[in-house]
C-alpha cells in the first residue's frame, strides 16, 4: 500500500473482512468444514420433514397431515424421490466426506489448511449452488421430481411420462453439480494426504479416518464418470428431445440402470468408509486401546473399495438382466460382506482389554457397531439372487438399507459431532443432554424400522403412497405396524430438538475446555482448541502412529504422536 | 500480533508449499482430475461400443462421417501436442518466450481443429444428419461436443499460461497445460477409430 | 417362515421361503453371537478405578487370529448360501419348464391387460381373452408368461408367487409360475411408474380346473355374442 491507513480505517476493513471473509468467503478448511457440516444439517432438517410427511400418510391414509396438510400421491412421490436424494447427496455427502474431510484432515496431518485453499472454497460454493437448485425444483411448476431416486428412463427421460417438465431436469441438474463439487473436493483431498504431510507422518502412521475419507474418494472418482456421462445422455434427453434411453428409437432403458447403479452402489460404500473411521477413532480413544489390526482394517476397506465396483448388477437381478448373470453378482455381492465383517470384528476385538467409558461419542460410536450389523446380516437376504426376487422393491429394502445408511449418516454423525465438538467450538457439550438424546434417538429408530422388515416380508411394496387398493396388502395387524413406525418416527423427531438445544447452547454456555479433553492422541488436538487460521502454533513433527492408548511403561495411558518421547 | 500471522498463513499456506512425495502437487492434481476425465469419457465410449454392438444398423449410419475430415484433425491434433512437448522443454529451459510461441503453436491446431469439425457438423446437419436422426448420432454429437469443449477449455487456459510464459512467470504451468492437452488428443485417439473408421 | 406373513401359492414360493429361511438361521445364529461378544466386552471392561488398559497391537498372528477365524466363518456361510441361492435361482428364473399355456401381460401407465389363451391353450387364436386388471389361471397348472410395457419401466409383482419381474419398454421378457393353491390375490407394480404408481392394483384368481372352465365359457359366450353381432 502506498498511502499509510489510519487505525480507523484499518478497523472498518477488518471488520468488513471478519464477515465476509471469515464466514461466508473463508478458504480456511475449517470454516468450509462447518459449513458443509450445517448446510448438511437444514438439509437434514427438510428431509426428516419429507419423512415425517409421507410417513402420515402411510399410517393415516388421506387425512390431513398437521403442518403440511393433505398428501396426493403426486406429492408423495416428489416427497420420497427428495428424500432419498436429499439424504444422500445433500446430508451424508457433505457432513461426512466433505464436512468432517474437511475440518480433519490438515489437522490430523499436521498441515495449516489444503493444498488448494480456494478450490476447496469453490467446492463449497458449487455445492451450495446445488443445494438451492434442489430446493427450487420442488416448488417448480409440476413440483418435484418424482420419479424415485434411481431415476430410472424412459419415466424421468419426458415429461409425458413423469409431468414434472420443470422438477426432473432441475433435480438433475442439481445431482450432477453436486457431483462436481465432491470429484473438486476429492481430488483436494486426496493431493493434501498425498503432498502435506507433517514430518514422520508415514503413510502406516495416518489416523484410520484419514485413510478412509481418502480411499472414499478415490471409490467416489472412480465410480462417478460414468454416472455424468450418462446424465449428460439423460439431461440432453430431457431437454433437447435426443434419445439416448428410449427403446422406440434405438436406444437402451437398461443403460441408465447399469450406469447408476455401477455409481450407486459403491456410492454406500463411499459414506460407509469415513463413518467407520469415525467410529475407529472414537472407540480406541474411550476404550484407551490400541486399534486392533490397523494394517487389516486399512486393507479391509481397500477390498471394500474395489469390490463394491463389481456388485451393481445385484440391484437389477428383476430388471430383465440376463439370469446368468445373476450368479455373478450373488457371488461378489456376498463376497462384499467378508471385510467389512473382519473390519467389524476388529473393530469388537479393540474393545477387548481395554477400560471403556461410555461418554456420548462412545455411546454413538458402539451404537454404530451394533446396528450396522443388523444392516449387514439383513443385505444377505438381498445379495442372494433368489430371495431377492421376492424383497425387491419392498419395506423389508427400505428397512435393510435404512439399518446402514442410518448408522452412517446419523450415528456415526451424531458421534462424530459430540466427539469433536471441543475442538470445534473450544467447549464441552452437555453429557446429560447428550444421553437423553442418544437413546431418544436409538430407541425410535428400532421401532421405526423393525417393523417394516415385517411389512416388507409380507409384501408390501415401497413407494406406494396408499394402500387401499390392494386387500391383501393392508390387513389390519399391517396397518398398525405402519402406525407404529410412524408414531416412533415422531418420538425420534422430538429428541431432536434436545441436540439441537444442546449444540446450539453448548457452542456460547458449554464448560470450556483446554487443547486436548478426551486425553487423544492424534495431532488435532495437540493445536488449541478452536484451533486459529493456520491451526498450530508449531508445526508439529510426528512421532509414532495414532493409537498408543495403555502403552506398557509408562505414567500416562496416553502418548500424543507429536511428543517427542 | 497474531493477525498479521493469520493474514500471512492465509495468503501462502504451508499445505501449499509442502511435497511428501517428491511429486510436484499440481501435476499431482492434473493427474487426478484426468483420472477422473477418463471415467467419464470411459463410461461414454463403453456405452456407445456396448450399444452398437447390438445394433448392426449403425455401420450404416456411421458410413456418413467424413473420414478424411477426421484423419486429418487426428494429424492436426498429434501435431499440436508436439508444440506442446516442444513448449514444455523450452519451459524446462526457462525460455519463456520461446514457450509462448510453441503454445500459440498449439492453440493454433486447436483451431484448425474446431474449424474442421464446424465445416463438418455444418455439412452433416445439412444432409439431415441430426442429434435426433438416430442414437448413434446422438452418441456422435455428444462425444465429439464434449471433446470439442474440452478443445476450448484447453486453449483459453493455454492462452492464460501462455501470456504468464512470455513474462517468464509460472513456468510449471506449461507442463501441465501440456498433459491436459495429451489428454485431449488421447481421447480423440479413441473417438476417431469408433467414429470414422469402424464403419 | 414367510408363510406366517403371506400364503405361498406357487412352487417357486416354496423354493424361495426354503432360501430365506435357511439364510434366516444361517445369519441369525452369527448375529446374534456378534452381538453377544459385543456387549459382553462392553459390561466386561467397563472403566474402573486403577486398572488399566491392556496394550494389544492385534499385528501379531497369535492375535490375529481373533478375527480370521470369525473371518473363516463368515467365508464358510457366505459359501453355503451362494449354493443356496444359486440352486433356487436356476430353478425359479434360469431354467423354464414346458409351460401347459402361456399367457401375454402388458404393462402401461397405469394399468395392466393379460391375454389369456383361451380355451385351445393357445395364443394368437379367435378365442383369446383379454382382460385389464384381472388375471385368471388355473391351479396346478404350469405357465410361463411374456411381459412387455408399453411405455415406462414397470414391474410385474405377485407377492403370493414370490413373483417379480421387470416390464423393460422395448423387450419381451419371459418368466413362469405354477399356482400350488387356490383362491384371490393381490398383483402390483413393484417399479415406480409415474403418478398413478399406487393405481396399478390387479387381481389373481387361481382356480380350479372346473371353475376355470366355467369362467372361459362365460368369457367367450360374451366375445361370440359380440363378435356375432358386430357380423
Amino acid at each position: 500500500m502506498s498511502m499509510p491507513a489510519t487505525a480507523h480505517e484499518v478497523t472498518a476493513v477488518h471488520a468488513l473482512e471478519s464477515v465476509w471473509s471469515r464466514y461466508v468467503f473463508s478458504t480456511d478448511h475449517k470454516v468450509i468444514g462447518l459449513q458443509y457440516l450445517f448446510t448438511g444439517m437444514a438439509m437434514a432438517l427438510l428431509g426428516g420433514f419429507m419423512a415425517y410427511v409421507f410417513r402420515m400418510q402411510l399410517a393415516f391414509p388421506d387425512q390431513v397431515v398437521p403442518l403440511y396438510g393433505l398428501v396426493t400421491a403426486r406429492e408423495y412421490n416428489a416427497l420420497v424421490t427428495n428424500h432419498g436424494s436429499i439424504m444422500i447427496f445433500w446430508v451424508a455427502m457433505p457432513v461426512l466426506i466433505a464436512g468432517f474431510g474437511n475440518f480433519l484432515i490438515p489437522l490430523m496431518i499436521g498441515c495449516d489448511d489444503m493444498v488448494f485453499p480456494r478450490l476447496n472454497r469453490l467446492s463449497y460454493q458449487i455445492f451450495f449452488v446445488s443445494a438451492v437448485i434442489i430446493l427450487i425444483s420442488l416448488v417448480v411448476p409440476g413440483g418435484g421430481f418424482g420419479g424415485a431416486w434411481t431415476a430410472y428412463p424412459p419415466l424421468s427421460a419426458s415429461a409425458q411420462y413423469n409431468h414434472t417438465p420443470w422438477g426432473a431436469p432441475l433435480w438433475l441438474l442439481a445431482v450432477a453439480l453436486e457431483f462436481v463439487a465432491f470429484l473438486l473436493g476429492g481430488i483436494n483431498f486426496t493431493v493434501t494426504v498425498m503432498n502435506a504431510r507433517a514430518p514422520g507422518m508415514t503413510a502406516m502412521r495416518i489416523p484410520i479416518v484419514v485413510w478412509m475419507i481418502v480411499i472414499a474418494s478415490l471409490v467416489f472418482m472412480a465410480s462417478v464418470g460414468p454416472l455424468v456421462a450418462g446424465a449428460v445422455m439423460l439431461l440432453l434427453d430431457q431437454t433437447v428431445g435426443t434419445r439416448f434411453y428410449d427403446p422406440t428409437a434405438g436406444g437402451d432403458p437398461l443403460l441408465w440402470q447399469h450406469l447408476f447403479w455401477f455409481f450407486g452402489h459403491p456410492e454406500v460404500y463411499v459414506v460407509l468408509l469415513p463413518a467407520t473411521g469415525i467410529v475407529a477413532e472414537i472407540i480406541t480413544v474411550f476404550a484407551r486401546k490400541k486399534l486392533f489390526a490397523y494394517k487389516t482394517i486399512l486393507g479391509t476397506s481397500i477390498a471394500t473399495g474395489i469390490i463394491s465396483f463389481f456388485v451393481w448388477a445385484h440391484h437389477q437381478f428383476v430388471a430383465g438382466i440376463d439370469p446368468r448373470m445373476a450368479h455373478l453378482f450373488t457371488i461378489t455381492t456376498l463376497l462384499i460382506s467378508i471385510p467389512i465383517a473382519e473390519m467389524l470384528f476388529a473393530f469388537i476385538a479393540t474393545l477387548y482389554g481395554g477400560s471403556i467409558e461410555l461418554a456420548t461419542p462412545m455411546l454413538w460410536a458402539l451404537a454404530f457397531i451394533a446396528e450396522f450389523l443388523i444392516g449387514g446380516v439383513t443385505g444377505i437376504f438381498l445379495g442372494a439372487n433368489a430371495t431377492d426376487i421376492y424383497l425387491h422393491d419392498t419395506y423389508f429394502v427400505v428397512a435393510h438399507f435404512h439399518y446402514t445408511f442410518f448408522p452412517i449418516g446419523i450415528i456415526a454423525t451424531f458421534a462424530a459431532v459430540t466427539y469433536w465438538f471441543p475442538k470445534m467450538f473450544g467447549r464441552r457439550m452437555n453429557e446429560t443432554l447428550g444421553k437423553l438424546h442418544f437413546w431418544g434417538t436409538i430407541i425410535p429408530f428400532n421401532l421405526i424400522f423393525i417393523p417394516l422388515f415385517l411389512t416388507g416380508a409380507a409384501g408390501q411394496h415401497r413407494r406406494i403412497y396408499s394402500y387401499e387398493n390392494f386387500p391383501q396388502l393392508s390387513t389390519p395387524w399391517l396397518n398398525q405396524l405402519a402406525v407404529l413406525a410412524t408414531l416412533a418416527l415422531i418420538v425420534m423427531f422430538v429428541f431432536q430438538a434436545v441436540f439441537l438445544v444442546n449444540f446450539f447452547w453448548s457452542m456460547r454456555r458449554g464448560e470450556k475446555v483446554g487443547a486436548n479433553p478426551w486425553n487423544a492422541n492424534t495431532l488435532e488436538w495437540s493445536a488449541p482448541s478452536p484451533p486459529p487460521h493456520g491451526n498450530f502454533a508449531a508445526m508439529p513433527t510426528v512421532y509414532r502412529g495414532p493409537y498408543e492408548y495403555g502403552v506398557p511403561d509408562r505414567e500416562l495411558d496416553y502418548w500424543p504422536q507429536h511428543v517427542a518421547s | 500480533m497474531s493477525d498479521a500471522a493469520d493474514v500471512h498463513t492465509a495468503h501462502v499456506p504451508l499445505a501449499t508449499r509442502r511435497s511428501t512425495t517428491g511429486i510436484p502437487t499440481a501435476r499431482l492434481a492434473v493427474w487426478w482430475v484426468l483420472a477422473s476425465e477418463i471415467v467419464i469419457f470411459g463410461g461414454l465410449i463403453g456405452s456407445y461400443v456396448m450399444l452398437r454392438l447390438h445394433h448392426p444398423h449403425w455401420a450404416e449410419e456411421a458410413a456418413h462421417t467424413n473420414t478424411i475430415a477426421g484423419a486429418f484433425n487426428t494429424f492436426v491434433l498429434l501435431t499440436s501436442s508436439l508444440a506442446a512437448v516442444l513448449a514444455h522443454q523450452a519451459a524446462e529451459a526457462r525460455d519463456g518466450r520461446r514457450a509462448a510461441r510453441f503454445l500459440g503453436g498449439t492453440i493454433l491446431g486447436g483451431l484448425v481443429f474446431l474449424v474442421v469439425k464446424g465445416f463438418e457438423w455444418s455439412h452433416e446437419i445439412a444432409h439431415g444428419f441430426t442429434i435426433f436422426r438416430d442414437v448413434f448420432w446422438s452418441y456422435y454429437y455428444v462425444a465429439c461436443g464434449l471433446h470439442g469443449l474440452h478443445v476450448i477449455a484447453g486453449m483459453i487456459i493455454m492462452a492464460i499460461v501462455a501470456a504468464d510464459a512470455r513474462r517468464g512467470r509460472n513456468l510449471h504451468r506449461v507442463e501441465l497445460i501440456g498433459i491436459y492437452w495429451h489428454f485431449v488428443d488421447a481421447v480423440w485417439i479413441f473417438l476417431f477409430p469408433l467414429f470414422y473408421i469402424a464403419k | 417362515m414367510l408363510e406366517w406373513l403371506i400364503p405361498a401359492a406357487s412352487t417357486s414360493a416354496d423354493e424361495i421361503d426354503w432360501l430365506f429361511t435357511l439364510i434366516f438361521w444361517t445369519v441369525g445364529f452369527w448375529f446374534l453371537v456378534a452381538q453377544g461378544i459385543l456387549f459382553g466386552f462392553i459390561v466386561k471392561f467397563r472403566r474402573r478405578p486403577g486398572v488399566r488398559s491392556q496394550y494389544i497391537a492385534g499385528e501379531s498372528k497369535d492375535e490375529k487370529r481373533w478375527i480370521s477365524w470369525p473371518h473363516y466363518v463368515v467365508i464358510a456361510c457366505d459359501v453355503v448360501l451362494i449354493a443356496g441361492a444359486i440352486a433356487v435361482w436356476r430353478d425359479v428364473k434360469q431354467v423354464i419348464p414346458t409351460p401347459d399355456e402361456t399367457i401375454r401381460v402388458i404393462a402401461q401407465q397405469w394399468a395392466w391387460t393379460f391375454v389369456h389363451p383361451g380355451p385351445d391353450r393357445r395364443l394368437d387364436t379367435p378365442d383369446d381373452v383379454v382382460t385389464v386388471n384381472e388375471l385368471h389361471v388355473r391351479n396346478d397348472t404350469t405357465y410361463a408368461f411374456e411381459l412387455s410395457s408399453l411405455d415406462v419401466v414397470h414391474s410385474f409383482s405377485i407377492p403370493v408367487f414370490r413373483l417379480k419381474q421387470d416390464a423393460v419398454p422395448g423387450r419381451v421378457i419371459t418368466g413362469w409360475f405354477r399356482p400350488t393353491k387356490t383362491g384371490t390375490f393381490d398383483i402390483a407394480c413393484a417399479e415406480m411408474c409415474g403418478l398413478g404408481h399406487a393405481l396399478m392394483p390387479a387381481v389373481l384368481h387361481i382356480e380350479s380346473p372346473e371353475a376355470h372352465a366355467a369362467w372361459l365359457g362365460d368369457r367367450t359366450t360374451v366375445a361370440a355374442a359380440t363378435s356375432g353381432s358386430r357380423s
